[in-house]
């Protein structure tokens, strides 16, 4: 007789940490079909219903470039001189925010895609953030290849740093989602708090070097530096560009907090959802 | 007989909802914080809080079904979801060994605008299967389903019925050792419900069955444990099935009898019948007394005695009465009718009265529980009638050859 799987449900949490973690990771593995399946699916349906289909991923990011090098080359607003073509400075901001936020928002938005699936059905819910890792990575992977046709488009060229820019994107994603899960059990609760996070990365965008640099001095300067986005998006940029990476040190320590964070999210969000579950559906 | 292992154990199992949407949500905040810290104390009702099931105890084995009924927010989902794994008790504890199935909803993770081939693989994976066990069970399924033809055509064009056959057949792929029922087969046409009913009589021996439902002849068929729940508490729990299940009746018998149709021409005064305490054993006689006043001058109408059982089927209709039997007298009617050797099975019945105009048969009053009674038996019948019979020993080619 084989061995059965034994599972208890109470009331009582296991608060040990790394076994919350092991599980986690566990789930993760076991739910890879599942999370992948998941992914394909919405991706599928996305396309499947539109002709412009993956266009729509990066059109909005572009559209808000575009504008500002409209105002920049019309001489409406003035921004400080950035060291390359403004198009490249204005679209590769634009495009390395889009894929920040967007990845700040997704694991909230799997959720609650799935509210139907996690009130009837037991499986491991890591899948939907997984899912939705996927789903970023899909679509971060198409503005990743705008970003180097830019590069090239307006004679910037090949740097060798450019090897190193999947990383930095990567690094993107892992901060993006790891804030995402600590947001996702109170946005399921409370739709406030979506909106918040909409109209809070708006005004973060503007103390952010997105689509001009940080000036060399004032108050905006003191934001810019304090704002833990701003190692992301410059660095990111730097290996673009191939210019030096001076936030390389900000960059790497906003990394390293995150990966451990990243875990507490998870456990966070796991032992979440059988609150979220009673509560709202 | 070996007892088989006990596969799912409640012990203590309570669970608390909140009346107001609100509050509940601010409750959901605190105990997101409170999942954080260590705080597991002994948690009472907090404001506007309700228990939506409280201390339900009970062991199920491999090879057993527990029926669990109860009238519509008596808790029976709540538990469910409890069993499932989806919300997690407040008090008490469940232990639940080995792969567990629930057909809660058929067809989860379904896209409309993919093809049923693709959604196929969809399901699979949120119940749990792996890719290669899909594609292994691929033509199984589409069988079963009996969908080949439509199986890349969007699930949107799908039929409602053409959507639960396609999840049924993901599901019935699982081999579960515990399965979790909710009222999910009461779709469906009748071929698609009885092959339903075939797979579960297949899966059954193999695994524990919790199983949801509202219709009590399916509860006593494959049930043989049961919980009767009311509001979150239960009324019932033990293996007497039968007893069970009245129980649950018990509740819903209106002893309110009421005017279902009139047109003010005559008017029940009383009803009654002959036999102590509304009881009466199976194969004696029943008489009904009627006492009717006439409000119009109209001939003495037609009568119609109809029995109905517990869950309002009418069951069985008293002869009419033939013209010029019953007369009237100063504007009343009195009357009994008789049947004699009742044999209806065990159980309680109640009688409604139609009456019906004796010169253009239209109805003119109608009367819905006007009497209750009960039959008994010693034995639980789930037929409506218990025939009286006898046996005789007679040859094999006689007399059906005897040509």
């Amino acid at each position: 007789m084989k061995q059965l799987e034994t599972r208890v449900y109470q009331r009582e949490n296991n608060h040990n940490i790394y076994h919350l973690i092991k599980e986690s990771l566990s789930d993760i593995w076991k739910s890879r079909f599942l999370s992948r399946q998941l992914a394909e699916r919405d991706i599928k349906a996305q396309y499947r219903q539109s002709y412009l289909g993956i266009v729509w991923a990066f059109v909005a990011p572009l559209m808000t470039g575009a504008i500002w090098i409209f105002l920049n080359l019309s001489g409406t607003i003035q921004v400080s001189e950035t060291g390359i073509p403004y198009p490249v400075y204005a679209f590769s901001g634009t495009l390395i925010w889009s894929i920040l936020t967007e990845s700040i928002n997704t694991p909230a938005t799997s959720t609650k895609g799935a509210r139907g699936l996690i009130s009837k059905i037991n499986f491991p819910k890591e899948a939907l953030v997984v899912s939705g890792i996927y789903k970023l990575l899909f679509n971060s992977f198409l503005k990743i290849v705008m970003l180097i046709a830019f590069v090239f488009l307006f004679g910037v060229g090949f740097h060798w740093s450019l090897v190193f820019l999947p990383l930095a994107i990567l690094a993107a994603l892992l901060m993006g989602t790891t804030i995402g899960l600590f947001i996702t059990p109170l946005s399921m609760l409370y739709s406030d708090v979506s909106r918040i996070i909409s109209m809070g990365l708006g005004f973060l965008m503007y103390i952010t070097p997105v689509v001009y640099s940080i000036p060399d001095s004032g108050i905006m300067r003191t934001l810019m530096l304090a704002n833990p986005f701003t190692p992301l998006i410059v660095t990111t940029r730097d290996l673009l560009i191939g210019t030096n990476p001076e936030f390389i040190g900000y960059f790497s320590i906003a990394l390293l907090i995150c990966i451990p964070l990243l875990f507490i999210g998870m456990v966070f969000y796991r032992i979440s959802i059988p609150i979220i579950v009673e509560r709202s559906n | 007989m070996q007892e088989k292992e006990i596969l799912v154990k409640a012990e203590g199992l309570s669970k608390k909802f909140c009346k107001d949407l609100k509050t509940s949500l601010w409750y959901g905040v605190k105990d997101l914080i409170s999942n954080l810290s260590r705080d597991d104390h002994k948690r009472n009702l907090r404001d506007k809080e309700f228990w939506a099931v409280r201390n339900i105890n009970f062991e199920l084995r491999r090879g057993e079904c527990l029926g669990l009924i109860g009238h519509n927010g008596a808790g029976k989902s709540t538990l469910l979801k409890i069993l499932n794994g989806l919300i997690k008790p407040d008090e008490g504890k469940v232990t639940i060994k080995g792969k567990v199935g629930a057909l809660i909803e058929l067809g989860a993770g379904f896209n409309p605008i993919l093809s049923g081939r693709e959604n196929i693989y969809n399901n699979g994976a949120v119940l749990g299967f792996s890719r290669k066990e899909i594609e292994e069970k691929l033509n199984e399924i589409i069988d079963f389903a009996e969908l080949r033809e439509f199986i890349d055509m969007p699930v949107q064009n799908y039929s409602s019925g053409m959507k639960v056959r396609l999840g049924f057949a993901v599901a019935a792929q699982m081999e579960p050792d515990v399965l979790i029922i909710d009222e999910v087969l009461a779709v469906g046409d009748l071929g698609f419900v009885l092959k339903c009913f075939k797979t579960i009589d297949k899966i059954l021996p193999k695994t524990a069955i919790v199983f949801v439902s509202h219709s009590m002849p399916t509860v006593s068929r494959v049930c043989n444990q049961i919980i009767v729940m009311e509001h979150g508490k239960s009324m019932y729990n033990g293996s007497n099935v039968g007893k069970g299940i009245d129980k649950y009746y018990a509740r819903f018998i209106e002893n309110e009898s009421n005017v279902v149709f009139t047109d003010n021409s005559i008017e029940l005064i009383d009803a009654k019948i002959e036999s102590p305490k509304g009881q009466i054993n199976w194969n004696d006689n029943l008489k009904v007394y009627y006492h009717f006043k006439l409000l119009k001058d109209i001939p003495v109408p037609e009568f119609f005695t109809i029995i109905v059982d517990k869950e309002q089927r009418p069951v069985a209709l008293l002869e009419k009465n033939l013209s010029g039997v019953i007369i009237e007298k100063d504007g009343h009617i009195m009357f009994a009718v008789s049947h004699n050797e009742l044999q209806l099975s065990k159980g309680i019945y109640s009688i409604n009265i139609a009456v019906r105009s004796s010169v253009n048969k239209e109805p003119i009053y109608r009367k819905n529980s006007i009497i209750n009674f009960q039959v008994i038996h010693e034995n639980e019948t789930w037929e409506p009638f218990l025939l009286k019979s006898t046996y005789e020993v007679c040859s094999y080619n006689n007399p059906l050859n005897k040509g």
